[in-house]
């Protein structure tokens, strides 16, 4: 495997994911922009949240980066290795490179199968990916695993049903860690959890990420947890990135309207507070059938004729870019 | 005289492993116009004590009460008759999720009037009006032509505006609104929490909310009382109860949001909440508690005073300290 000069892990270059879906019966072919013009970089040791509201984008995003999914236009380079909708790879360098992306799912409910026991869904990729590997030191290794994630080894025996929600959660990431990949996707790995479990998992991530120098991709839409963990930070609407950059400056001096929104939408605990909430109108629009110009427009108290007819761009040579006419 | 006055409720459900207490002596009182959030993981019988209240729990659960008043008429028994005319008029409940809570089969206008027929002495015509004024009052936009749409042409924010717009359709004295905004975006939840409060503060109604989400309690409520495991540990004004909690979960519980954290790891709770089967002797939360001693692990505690919050804690916190006793 052939290593990146410095260390970022993904490099993502106007990545795009359309679907081609029928309109209904009579309506013909449409176009879902599930993830439009893309660009990211993310390096080892680092984490970049993903933020936004259902529909904008952030899942496809983890399945594209994954490889569950194949990018419509654009360059991903994972780990060194390139890809995009035209270079195509052989089985076995994909192989290769699908070890060291894992992600860890947000329901630990339904992403453990029930018929397996612990020890068995750990070594499951083991067997598969490296299948000159022992049984013995695959044992080993998951017995091993058990321990990192805080998990005691006799629990190698059972079933997930035997485990409350936090334990699956932990199976789930120690699942994702056997291949030993330098990143892992999360997608919403605590949305699932009660708050005193959350804080637990949070932590276990913190340490893994500490020990193993692991890049995350961190999936979410619950802020305060964002702000918790986030280096980076990307803000998502309707498949476009509308504003990007260091957590701390996207959460004190949020640029974009949305990110504005969406911060004084976010619930805070401290009932002394008082501030004025942006009131958004309207829901979010038809990814089938998205409004001409600057997507957020319709919602947006800022919108004049210009936004309703261009789209802005996002201007990569900033620290802090962001995709408006008329940024904060 | 509260509007709600439930005493020492306990409930319990047959399993097919014996009886589970899925609440545990829990007293609660809501005022006329008071808003009242009741907090607490999954599995600690939050939503499960107002749906005793309403009468919604299955036959496998045998709910027991000192005593279980609303608005003078004592629901534990009263004739179904007499229940039934409350429920749903003067008592209305929304629940997590308004996409399985409505009928798909049925247009939300005639879901509405529904409501209306069940409960009023109106004409169809009278009901038809209501109906589109009640869409109105919640927001919803053209409420003429929502009225002939089906649940799923409608996004989730709407329905629950709909399931909202069912509630108060009778005016009711009570609301209870069972996690109205986990299944929606934090936009969306902001603008039904706005909703919520606007209609409690318009009609006085009282609003109970139970949710999981200790930002939400801190927007929206005036009183809190905080549930672990099926027992109610703490209740408090608002204010207080983020200043100075007394009981060492609500403490802990707080500590361990990621917006209150000061370093990179967050201080966090050991353990899992108690199920059916490794209930504790003594305290329900010693086991995870930092500050549990033996008389913690075998003692069951009382109630503290109502300048404590009610804590049931032995050593209930002032500004974070256990106040032992002098022994």
């Amino acid at each position: 495997m052939s290593q990146a000069v410095d260390d970022t892990l993904i490099e993502a270059h106007g990545l795009s994911r359309h679907y081609d879906v029928s309109n209904g019966f009579f309506g013909g072919q449409a176009t879902v922009k599930a993830l439009s013009n893309t660009s990211f970089r993310l390096q080892a040791g680092r984490t970049l949240a993903v933020v936004g509201e259902s529909g904008c984008g952030k899942s496809t995003l983890a399945r594209v980066v994954t490889m569950i999914e194949k990018p419509t236009a654009g360059t991903l380079t994972l780990d060194g290795h390139h890809l995009s909708s035209e270079v195509i790879l052989s089985d076995a360098q994909q192989a290769a490179l699908r070890a060291s992306v894992q992600i860890v799912f947000q329901d630990p409910f339904g992403s453990l199968n029930p018929r397996q026991t612990i020890g068995r869904i750990l070594e499951e990729p083991v067997l598969i990916n490296r299948p000159d590997v022992s049984a013995a030191q695959r044992e080993q290794q998951a017995r091993a695993m058990l321990e990192m994630v805080g998990l005691r080894p006799e629990h190698y025996d059972r079933y997930p049903h035997m485990f409350s929600g936090g334990q699956r959660q932990r199976i789930a990431v120690a699942r994702a860690l056997m291949l030993e990949p330098r990143i892992l996707v999360l997608d919403e790995p605590v949305s699932a959890l009660d708050l005193s479990i959350q804080s637990q998992i949070l932590n276990l991530l913190v340490d893994l990420q500490e020990r193993l120098n692991l890049a995350y991709l961190f999936i979410s839409h619950d802020l305060s947890v964002v702000r918790h963990m986030a280096d980076d930070v990307m803000v998502m609407y309707l498949g476009r990135v509308v504003e990007k950059g260091a957590a701390a400056a996207v959460f004190g001096s949020p640029r974009h309207p949305y990110t504005q929104a969406l911060l004084s939408a976010t619930p805070v605990a401290d009932p002394g507070r008082k501030q004025t909430r942006i009131r958004l109108q309207g829901e979010l629009p038809s990814p089938l059938n998205p409004p001409v110009g600057c997507a957020f427009h319709p919602r947006c108290w800022k919108a004049e004729e210009r936004c309703r007819q261009t789209a802005p761009e996002l201007d990569d040579t900033e620290v802090h870019p962001v995709a408006c006419f008329f940024p904060l | 005289m509260p509007l709600l006055d439930v005493r020492n409720l306990s409930v319990d459900f047959k399993t097919s492993n014996g009886q589970f207490r899925a609440v545990d002596r829990v007293d609660v009182q809501v005022d006329v116009g008071d808003v009242l959030a009741i907090v607490g993981e999954s599995g600690s019988g939050k939503s499960v004590s107002m749906l005793a209240v309403m009468g919604l729990l299955p036959w496998t659960a045998s709910i027991t009460a000192d005593s279980m008043r609303f608005d003078g008429l004592d629901l534990a028994t009263a004739e179904p008759r007499q229940r039934r005319a409350i429920i749903g008029k003067d008592v209305a409940m929304i629940f997590q999720e308004p996409m399985s809570s409505l009928n798909p089969c049925f247009t939300v206008g005639f879901q509405l009037r529904e409501a209306l027929k069940a409960h009023l002495p109106l004409s169809r015509r009278e009901r038809q009006r209501r109906a589109v004024e009640l869409l109105e009052q919640v927001g919803l936009p053209e409420p003429e032509r929502r009225l002939n749409a089906f649940p799923h042409q409608l996004s989730g924010g709407m329905c629950q505006r709909v399931m909202i717009a069912m509630a108060i359709a009778c005016k009711p004295k009570l609301l209870i609104a069972d996690e109205p905004t986990t299944a929606l975006d934090v936009t969306i939840q902001a603008q039904i929490l706005e909703l919520l409060l606007e209609l409690q503060k318009n009609t006085g109604m009282a609003l109970v909310l139970i949710t999981h989400d200790m930002g939400v309690v801190a927007e929206t409520a005036r009183r809190v009382s905080v549930q672990y495991a099926g027992q109610k540990v703490e209740e408090q004004e608002v204010q207080a109860l983020f200043a100075n909690p007394h009981h060492p979960y609500t403490s802990a519980l707080l500590a361990a949001l990621p917006e209150r954290a000061t370093t990179r790891r967050l201080p966090s709770i050991p353990g899992v909440v108690p199920g059916q089967f490794d209930r504790p002797a003594g305290c329900l939360f010693s086991p995870r508690c930092a500050f549990a001693d033996d008389r913690c692990r075998q003692v069951n505690p009382a109630m503290a005073a109502a300048e404590l919050g009610h804590a049931r804690c032995h050593y209930p916190l002032i500004q974070g300290i256990p106040q032992r006793e002098v022994s």
